[in-house]
């Protein structure tokens, strides 16, 4: 045990960093383009329209039961195939896992993400939304002024706490080689022979950042609850 | 489009749906005794986060706060590669065991640790959720605190959570994936080795994809028969 050396790890910091912020970059984008999408899944989950609730049910059942590995590899391989698709080129482009991963990530958590706010947008009460439509809203403007803004408020500790697992999930692109926080740790680690130092060093900043978030996550719950 | 899946790498070798379906075999093994810990200890700490005893409490929270605020992913390699590092002692063991025994055992061990932290949140809160009536009442018929845990509380506690059970033992075989990133031959590995093999990278992912949404069916339908078999009467789940 006496030979670690964790100056390796300190001297190695700047590279680490870079890391760091591609995997707060992958999260803070697909947790945004997640609940966008969520929500619009998640409303036509809900829709009175048979064809539209069952082809978004059938894609959140989807996702929800193959690994996130199996899903960020399929992706990988779909992206540059659709993209040659759509744009008619004579190639498949090339598209690196560093930026496939984006797409992956908002499409995957987007599925979670939904089942979030359709327990949020469940959770207003009916006359809410038949007020809405008494004062002549249409649907949409019932959906953006009076449900969507409570859903929410309501949802915003879960949607948070799924935003922590998000950022946790994230360090499996380092799998597909992509440098984010864990494949900057792995490359370094393994050019030095020092896995022990990393790994371990990894383990702490995540445990660090993760306990401090899901800490203040728990303040915020207490303090926007409603008291009914 | 099928002719592919009984086609072998080459001369000799397995069959690919040969080499999935052994992968498939490593992943439904490691996720059973990985699921046998998880629920154990998971079982374990739940109660004990439900004591009188601070301390223990303490404990107990501080496990499921340490296995949860760590990528599972991380947790994979603390297991494989800082623990051997760390002490000689694992690291002589390691060595004297095959190296396919050793991926195995850290699976289940690093899985079976990672979910029953989220199985003893589950226990407590099921426990929780019991009204503190029923605990009275075990004691005030002369039952020891073990007696009324075993005899009154958990039998009710593990009906009520049997929903968020079976998501997380879904959870549970989807992560054994991760397996993977240390050399596991489950389901994933293999896929990943047919399509670089045949690049038929559409064959071999669609195929596990099927497989682990057969998966994911059969343990909803086994939960659900056994949620019904063993629901409570008068709970909304279990109106009979």
């Amino acid at each position: 045990m006496g030979d670690l050396d964790f100056g390796a790890v300190f001297r190695a910091w700047p590279f680490l960093w870079k890391g760091l912020q591609y995997t707060l970059q992958l999260t803070v984008i697909a947790a945004i383009g997640g609940v966008i999408f969520g929500t619009l899944l998640a409303m036509a989950r809900l829709s009175s329209i048979k064809p539209l609730a069952m082809v978004a049910t059938g894609y959140v059942n989807l996702m929800r039961s193959i690994p996130l590995l199996l899903v960020i590899f399929w992706f990988y391989f779909l992206v540059p195939v659709i993209i040659q698709k759509v744009t008619g080129a004579e190639r498949p482009p090339s598209f690196g896992a560093d930026k496939s991963a984006f797409i992956t990530f908002i499409m995957f958590e987007a599925a979670y993400f939904c089942e979030i706010m359709r327990a949020g947008i469940q959770s207003i009460a009916k006359g809410q939304v038949n007020a809405g439509y008494a004062l002549g809203f249409t649907y949409w403007q019932s959906m953006s002024n009076v449900v969507l803004p409570q859903a929410f408020r309501n949802m915003l500790p879960i949607l948070l706490t799924q935003t922590i697992v998000l950022f946790q999930d994230a360090s499996l692109v380092s799998l597909l080689n992509v440098t984010d926080f864990v494949g900057a740790a792995s490359k370094i680690a393994q050019r030095d022979s020092r896995l022990v130092e990393f790994y371990l060093a990894v383990a702490i900043v995540y445990f660090i950042l993760c306990f401090a978030l899901s800490f203040a996550v728990k303040r915020l719950q207490k303090k926007i609850a409603i008291i009914r | 489009m099928f002719d592919l899946f009984f086609q072998s790498s080459s001369e000799g070798e397995p069959l690919w749906w040969q080499m999935l379906a052994s992968g498939l075999g490593w992943t439904l093994a490691t996720a059973a005794v990985a699921w046998v810990i998880a629920f154990t200890l998971g079982s374990f700490l739940g109660v004990v986060r439900t004591m009188k005893n601070q301390w223990l409490v303490n404990i107990g929270n501080a496990y499921v706060e340490l296995f949860r605020n760590i990528p599972l992913l991380v947790q994979f390699f603390v297991w494989y590669f800082v623990l051997p590092g760390l002490f000689p002692a694992v690291k002589k063991m390691v060595n004297d065991m095959d190296p396919t025994t050793h991926q195995f055992v850290t699976a289940c061990v690093c899985l079976g640790l990672f979910t029953a932290a989220r199985i003893s949140e589950q226990v407590r809160s099921g426990i929780g959720s019991i009204s503190q009536g029923q605990r009275n009442a075990g004691y005030a018929l002369g039952l020891t605190e073990a007696q009324t845990y075993r005899h009154v509380l958990l039998p009710m506690a593990y009906r009520i959570i049997i929903p968020p059970l079976t998501s997380e033992t879904m959870n549970l075989i989807k992560n054994t994936a991760t397996a993977y990133s240390i050399g596991l031959v489950e389901l994933f590995f293999r896929t990943r080795e047919m399509g670089e093999t045949t690049f038929q990278y559409f064959h071999a992912f669609g195929a596990a994809t099927v497989i682990y949404i057969t998966i994911a069916m059969t343990a909803n339908i086994i939960m659900g028969i056994i949620e019904k078999r063993v629901a409570v009467p008068g709970y909304i789940s279990g109106a009979k």
